[in-house]
This record gives structure tokens, sequence and C-alpha cells, in this order.
């Protein structure tokens, strides 16, 4: 029976309302999900209040408030651009929804640009939080806004690309076991909680050029020391950001 | 309903590694139903696939709606609606979620509700997609098809695993989407969906088209009709195709299970039960019947289609 109900009526939404709903349902899909909040909040905010309160690592001379917040602001950036965007693109591309939605009307590069802002949106709750808890602690951050502001997007751009080169490169449990274990190293060795200067010096200069490394000693400088500019730790997070974004352009398979 | 192409694929060839899944393809494709039939690993998907922009054909070339699925995407893609065979959907969405997503992707989707309560949706509630039955997934995934109001429906074996009623429903769509004007190719290996919805079938082995015609000319075509019966396993089909007139086939298809195919008269009917009557062999379920496009599949690749 002719009902006219499907008559054909074929049209894509105009660009913006695409990517923003895209955007919209990555963070909410990203928000609902329970290990990913226990990477980017629980975790985060533990760390924050316990090594805050109480004395186990030595953070040298000031407030240990003061020497946590801006490593645990890092560890909140790779918790949501590199381990959170790696497990659930890799998933996403296991079950199809890449390929599925590869033939929508979104294009791919409006898919990666919606991925970007989801990660965005969740950084800036994730910030907004650490940040309240953080002066609750007794936190007084120095430097100039706009360093911090450039570290944080600079960091968000090094961890995507390389959470999206291990998401769209090996199998999605691979990925998971990976992401979760990198995050774990790093959150160690990339002076998040200890200081870099625990280290041997040898392990210190390796270490001084991941990018979790980078990103919490160049907002260290800042917010701690109240630093002009850290060019040093904006090179290496430029550096990162362009080799992990080009190469996960070049290999990234979606299916 | 003979118009333009909406899919035309020429000399299609797809390979994976050492394996070759589609070999020197020509399909065309006009306005209405397309069932691509074949087994498992003929390469229905790969071609269906190809046609979707997901393939980058090795040779030959594909048109959809008169473009090209992988360079030309951004034009096409609105104009389509793709249902793949398995998942396709975020794991901790839910199902409604999820198809009010597609919707506004588009610029003048279906209305959702009217959909979800369509296909049967609606107990899905708060249910995310990870824990849904294989069959509310599967019309999900159907539902995401037709949602952006597409010109052309791919469907890639949109019934498999559907319980009985859930089939139903799916054909049903699929004939309301024909009758308002809606082209839809989709994959099966089931011969009664094929015969039940398709205006065109194409009958894909080893990645190739060996027939195309409506399930009415496949079915006229080679032999007319087709005489079953059993006996007792292991007889002399040797000496009943002499006894048969010479254009006729006899077969054993498995053990005690006979075919006779060929112009099947009153004389044929006569001449296979004096032959047993002769060999002293009780013919038990008798039957004479239309070829079927199983008979088809039968007789152009000697293969049964498997599910």
């Amino acid at each position: 029976m002719t009902t006219g109900l499907y008559a054909p009526r074929p049209g894509a939404a105009p660009l913006p309302r695409m990517i923003a709903a895209q955007a919209a349902l990555e963070t909410r899909m990203l928000l609902r999900n329970g290990e990913q909040l226990l990477l980017t909040v629980v975790i985060p905010t533990l760390l924050l209040v316990l090594f805050s309160s109480v004395d186990i690592v030595d953070t040298g001379a000031g407030e240990a408030v003061d020497f946590l917040t801006p490593g645990v602001l890092a560890l909140a950036v790779m918790s949501t651009a590199f381990t959170g965007q790696a497990i659930a693109t890799g998933f996403e591309r296991r079950y199809g929804v890449l390929k599925r939605l590869a033939s929508s009307p979104l294009p791919r590069w409006g898919l990666m640009a919606a991925k970007t802002l989801a990660v965005l949106v969740t950084e800036v709750l994730q910030i907004v939080l650490l940040t309240v808890i953080a002066f609750a602690l007794g936190w007084s951050p120095q430097g100039n806004p706009l360093a911090v502001l450039l570290l944080l997007v600079l960091g968000t751009a090094a961890f995507s690309g390389l959470g999206l080169l291990m998401a769209g490169t090996l199998k999605a449990e691979a990925t998971l076991g990976a992401a979760n274990l990198v995050f774990l190293l790093l959150l160690v060795g990339g002076g998040v909680i200890v200081p870099l200067d625990r280290f041997p010096s040898g392990a210190q200069d390796v270490l001084g050029l991941l990018p979790i490394s980078a990103l919490s000693d160049g907002l260290r400088d800042v917010l701690q020391h109240g630093a002009g500019m850290p060019w040093g730790d904006l090179a290496i997070l430029a550096a990162w950001a362009v080799v992990g974004l080009a190469a996960a352009g070049r290999f990234f398979r979606w299916e | 309903m003979r118009s333009e192409p909406v899919v035309q694929v020429q000399a299609l060839v797809k390979r994976y590694g050492t394996k070759t899944a589609v070999d020197g393809l020509d399909l065309v494709a006009r306005a209405g139903v397309t069932a691509v039939l074949g087994p498992n690993g003929a390469g229905k998907t790969t071609t269906v696939e190809t046609c979707e922009g997901y393939r980058k054909p090795d040779s030959g070339t594909v048109r959809v709606l008169g473009l090209d699925p992988v360079r030309q995407s951004r034009a096409l893609n609105p104009r389509i609606g793709v249902m793949l065979q398995s998942g396709g959907v975020y794991s901790g969405a839910r199902a409604d979620e999820m198809l009010r997503h597609v919707a506004r992707l588009h610029a003048h989707p279906l209305d959702v509700d009217a959909l979800i309560e369509r296909l049967g949706l609606g107990g899905c509630g708060r249910t995310t997609y990870r824990r849904l039955s294989g069959g509310q997934q599967q019309r999900l995934a159907l539902a995401m098809a037709v949602v952006g109001r597409p010109e052309l429906v791919f469907l890639d074996e949109p019934t498999a695993g559907l319980d009985p009623q859930a089939r139903h429903a799916t054909w049903d769509l699929v004939r309301d989407l024909r009758a308002d004007g809606v082209s839809v190719i989709l994959t099966t290996h089931y011969m009664d969906e094929a015969e039940q919805l398709a205006d065109d079938v194409a009958i894909i082995d080893a990645g190739r088209v060996i027939a195309q015609g409506s399930p009415e000319e496949l079915c006229r075509g080679g032999a007319e009709n087709t005489l079953r019966f059993s006996g007792r396993p292991g007889l002399d089909v040797g000496s009943l195709l002499k006894a048969l007139p010479a254009d006729c086939t006899a077969a054993e298809l498995t053990p005690g299970s006979y075919r006779v195919g060929g112009k099947v008269d009153p004389q044929l009917l006569a001449t296979v039960t004096s032959w047993c009557a002769q060999h002293g062999v009780m013919p038990e379920r008798i039957s004479v019947e239309r070829h079927t496009l199983e008979d088809v599949f039968l007789e152009l690749t000697g293969k049964e289609l498997r599910s």
C-alpha cells in the first residue's frame, strides 16, 4: 500500500548541526561509561586529595597541593585525550560504529572534529572539578593563564594523536590493555605525582621527553613557579602532536 | 519497472591478499527491489560494501545513483541508507538514542517515534545496545538505514537469525519502501526472501553473477518442472536416465532421495513409475514441483545454498 510515508527526501543536515549532534552523543557515551569515569574523574581526584593530605611522596619545597595540582591536571588531560579516547575509539572500530558512520552524511573529518570536541568538553568538566577541589585544599596558582591554555591544547593534540594511532591500528582488546598500561606507567614515570628528579639522571633525560612529562612540567613551571611561556615543553608537545596526528592520519584503519 | 540503473557494477574485481572475493562481476540494478542471492562466501557482502563506498575496487567500475561511491561519498551518502550485517551502534547507546542521532544527521528524517513503534523497538526502553536481543539489534540497524528518507537502501542479510514474526515485519517494511519509490538492494541466502520481495534477482557464486532476472524468468529457464520421489538408497540412476526422454536429468540428491528434471508431463510420470515397478521400487512421497530458485541455484552451481 502506498502511503508516501517513506517517499525519498534525502539530504544531509547542516554540517555544524551534524558535528554538534555527534559531539553531544560522544560526550554522553563517555560520561555514561563507568570505567571511563574511573579513569578520568575518580583516579585524578583521589590522587589529588590523597597525596595533598597525606605526606607519602616528597614533593619538594612548598605546599604539596601546589606541586600536585599541575601534575593531576596533566593526568586528567592524558586520561581523556589518550586513554579514554583510545579505548572508546578502538571498540567503536571493532563494533562497526566508525564503519556505519562512514556511510552517513557526516564526513570523516567531521566525525574526528566531533571526537575532539567531546574530548575538550570532558576536559573542561574535569578541570573545573579538579580546580574546585584544589582550591578547597589550599591551592594558590600563579602564572599566565594563556600559557596554561596553550599547554593544555597542545597536550590534548599530542595525546589525541597517540590515542587515535593506537585505536586505529591495534585490536580493541590490545588497545584496552596497552592504553591502561601506558596510563599507569606514565602516571608513575611522567612527573605527575613523583618529581622527575627522584629518578636517576640518565632516566630523567629520557622521561623528560615524554608528552606527559612535558605537560606536567610545563604546567608546574607556570602554575607553581609563575614562569613565562615554557617554550621547551611546548616544543616537545608540539613535536608529539605533529608526529602522532600525522601517523594516525596515515595508518588509521576504519574497520 | 524499467528505468535508469540505481546501481551499475562493471567488471568488478576485489581481492583480499591472495583470495579473490569478487572476480569480474557485472551487475545492473534498477528501481525496485533487487535481491543478491548466493551462498556464504560468494562475494555478496564485498559487492554491496563496494557500492556503499567501504571498499575500493581493485579494478572495474561501480556507480551508485550515477556517482562514484568512494570519491563522491559526500554527495552520495545522504541519498543512501545502509544496514550492516552486524554492529554499527555504540555499545552504550540506547536504541531510540542512536536512531534519533542518525535522524539528526539528515535534513528531512522520518518521524523517529513512529518508526520505533512500527519496528517494535518501543519495548527497548533504557536498555543499551549491547544488552538488546539479536532481533532488536537487527531491527534497529534496519531503522537506521531508512530514517534519513534515502532513495536507495542497502540491506545486508536483513533477516538472518530473525524469528518468523520479525522476519515478516521486515518484509512488510521492504514492500512499503518499494511502494513509496525507494529502491532496495538486499543480500540474502534465503530463497523465499528473494522470491517474496524481489523484482529482480542476481545469483552470485564464486565472485560472479551467474544468472539474473525476475524470479519468474529465472524459474522458467532450464527445466520446467521437477519430480521428486523417495525410495531405497543406491538405485541405478543411469538405468532410470536411459528410460527417460533425452533432455531429462536424474540424480540421487541425498541417499534415498531422487530428483528428475525435465518437462514433467503425465507420460513422464508414467515412465518413472513403470521403471520403479520393473525394479521393484516403491516410490514414496512422489511429488511434482514447480521449479524454484533453489533448483535454479543447484543447477547453475551444483551446490546447495547453505545457511
